[in-house]
């Protein structure tokens, strides 16, 4: 069984279309990047997924409906919806005593251990923490939830770099094994690019790409073309090309990498070079849409 | 799957999860046990600074037949029980207008929507507060007042040998038992303002107070021109301040006494069947709707 099965995924607000008919199927033990511009749908998505919403079209999510079996749901997943959502005159010793009565898969112990590393202290409300350190809270929470399925929607957003590194960091080594799933969002896509095993790009309420990372890495190549192959380098139908330095970086989709590094420099591309590429032509990438990986 | 031990089942764990939501909302809202004490201190300290008048204002009180004395005596005690139970009842009233609305606002609720909580506990363990937790809090609250008043009006009047005029003229076990059966009624029969300010604080973008004050007050005021009746604005009147009208059979001059409670009357009144049909109403409506709701 998926962890997340979707197909016709619909959800409408009024005359805007926020999800547009979305087929999704994401297996267990994946980290799935779920990029896209602002209103793109990702939220929407991710509503969904977690029963926040209503929506049309079929969702299966750990073999359950969300939205009519929320709190049910909710037992194995976990969620950090945005940062700061953690009640601000809440206590951090009453937030883990909270946790620990209502949640079944919960470890105290466990949650203890990770705020200890941090300069989080017990008796501190969480209006009294910073920014970062809330996040830190929320995450030693979610982390000490033994869930099959963690969402998470911007979770670094606002947080300087140094947190964001250890959030990643954390998730991987402290939290991450072969039968969890991840679903992130978020805006800082350097960062998730080696976390990643699974890539989504997301437009006006569509997939408009969909692959694993191994099929991004194979499919996508960067090449950092010589002067004199600029007329080869476009007949050979690059998504796009761009000038860094003086020089011209073109990206090209499913080409021969022998056949490139012949007129340049080849390199994997960054995913928000890729994301750059396939939003300013969208409809271009869009009859071309890869299969999923199943 | 076999290696995974069996989840207990949904209804095994309402009990816990109700109870930690109850805790919770505690920890949230202090003001609920601190504001009537604090109404209480104000109360204590009033009675302290009057007492040098008690001593004059007894021997006027004794002068007067035992029924009219009685009151007198007893008229202090029963202020202090009718202020701190209208304090309650506004701290309820907020307490609930402010239940399903500070979480959207504060975007909390998309913290609680992440945990195995229903929205069934979540506004169920809200409404407890009012109908619930302030209750017992309350008596508490106001018996003790009650009895410091007693203990400073024992001490003031001491000197002049009257210390136990008030001991004899206040009972205070019968007017404990009568306290405790006023609070269940006043409580049964504000249950639907309860529910309406719960509804109200689950449905309002903004202005909650507007929200749970005008709607009702329009609905008067267009039966009042269309009609020229004022069925409704009675209605609403007499669930404000109505509660005893058929739980006591009140006397003129006189303080109110056990014999004097009225149970069966007031539990065969369709008022408090209707009106607690309607609270479940709302409540109901509250639950459905926290499903739909996110942060503002």
């Amino acid at each position: 069984m998926a962890t997340i099965e979707a197909s016709g995924l619909r959800k409408t607000y009024g005359t805007t279309v926020a999800l547009d008919s979305i087929d999704l199927r994401v297996e267990e033990g994946r980290i799935l990047g779920i990029i896209g511009p602002n209103g793109a749908g990702k939220t929407t998505a991710l509503n969904a997924i977690l029963g926040l919403i209503a929506y049309e079209g079929k969702l299966n999510v750990l073999g359950r409906d969300p939205w009519n079996t929320r709190d049910e749901l909710m037992r194995d997943v976990s969620f950090i919806a945005d940062v700061a959502v953690l009640p601000r005159w809440i206590r951090v010793s009453q937030l883990l005593d909270y946790v620990a009565g209502v949640h079944p898969k919960f470890d105290r112990t466990k949650a203890e251990g990770f705020l200890a590393r941090t300069q989080i202290k017990q008796a501190s409300k969480v209006r009294e923490l910073s920014k970062g350190m809330v996040t830190q809270l929320h995450l030693a929470i979610v982390m000490a939830i033994d869930a099959k399925l963690l969402v998470l929607d911007e979770p670094t957003l606002g947080l300087d770099i140094l947190f964001r590194k250890q959030f990643y960091d954390s998730l991987l080594n402290d939290y991450f094994d072969h039968s969890r799933t991840i679903i992130v969002t978020t805006h800082q896509v350097e960062e998730v690019q080696d976390v990643l095993t699974d890539l989504i790009f997301i437009n006006h309420g569509r997939i408009v790409l969909q692959c694993t990372m191994e099929q991004f890495e194979a499919r996508y190549v960067e090449v950092m073309v010589h002067p004199d192959h600029l007329a080869g380098a476009r007949s050979l139908k690059p998504l796009s090309e761009r000038q860094v330095f003086g020089r011209s970086v073109f990206l090209f989709d499913q080409v021969d990498r022998n056949q490139l590094s012949a007129i340049g420099d080849v390199r994997t591309p960054s995913i928000a070079d890729l994301f750059v590429a396939v939003m300013s032509n969208h409809s271009q990438v869009g009859h071309q849409k890869p299969e999923v990986s199943k | 799957m076999n290696a995974e031990s069996p989840n207990p089942s949904p209804a095994a764990r309402v009990t816990p999860t109700f109870v930690w939501s109850v805790k919770r909302e505690l920890w949230e809202n202090k003001s609920i046990c601190i504001a009537p004490a604090i109404v209480a201190a104000v109360i204590l300290f009033g009675a302290l600074v009057s007492s040098t008048h008690l001593p004059d204002r007894r021997r006027n009180a004794l002068l007067l037949d035992e029924v009219r004395r009685q009151a007198a005596i007893q008229l202090p005690y029963d202020i202090v029980a009718v202020v701190l139970m209208i304090t309650a009842f506004i701290v309820g009233l907020f307490y609930c207008l402010d239940a399903l609305y500070g979480e959207r606002r504060d975007r909390s609720i998309l913290f609680w929507k992440s945990l195995p909580v229903s929205d069934g506990t979540t506004v169920l363990s809200k409404l407890s507060i009012p109908l619930l937790v302030l209750p017992p809090v309350i008596f508490a609250i106001i018996v003790a007042t009650q009895f410091i008043m007693l203990l400073i009006s024992s001490a003031v009047l001491a000197p002049s040998g009257l210390a136990g005029t008030t001991w004899t003229n206040f009972n205070v076990l019968q007017q404990s038992v009568i306290l405790f059966y006023g609070l269940i009624v006043i409580t049964l029969w504000h249950a639907p303002i309860y529910g309406w300010a719960l509804l109200v604080s689950g449905i309002a973008r903004r202005a909650t107070f507007l929200w749970l004050v005008l709607p009702p007050a329009a609905l008067a005021v267009f039966e009042k021109i269309t009609f020229n009746t004022s069925y409704f604005w009675d209605m609403l009147k007499n669930r404000l301040g109505g509660a005893g009208d058929t739980a006591f059979t009140f006397q003129m001059h006189r303080g109110l006494s056990v014999d004097q409670l009225t149970p069966g009357r007031f539990l065969s009144t369709p008022g408090l069947w209707i009106g607690l049909l309607v609270a479940a109403a709302f409540v109901f409506a509250a639950i459905r709707l926290r499903r739909y709701r996110a942060a503002l």
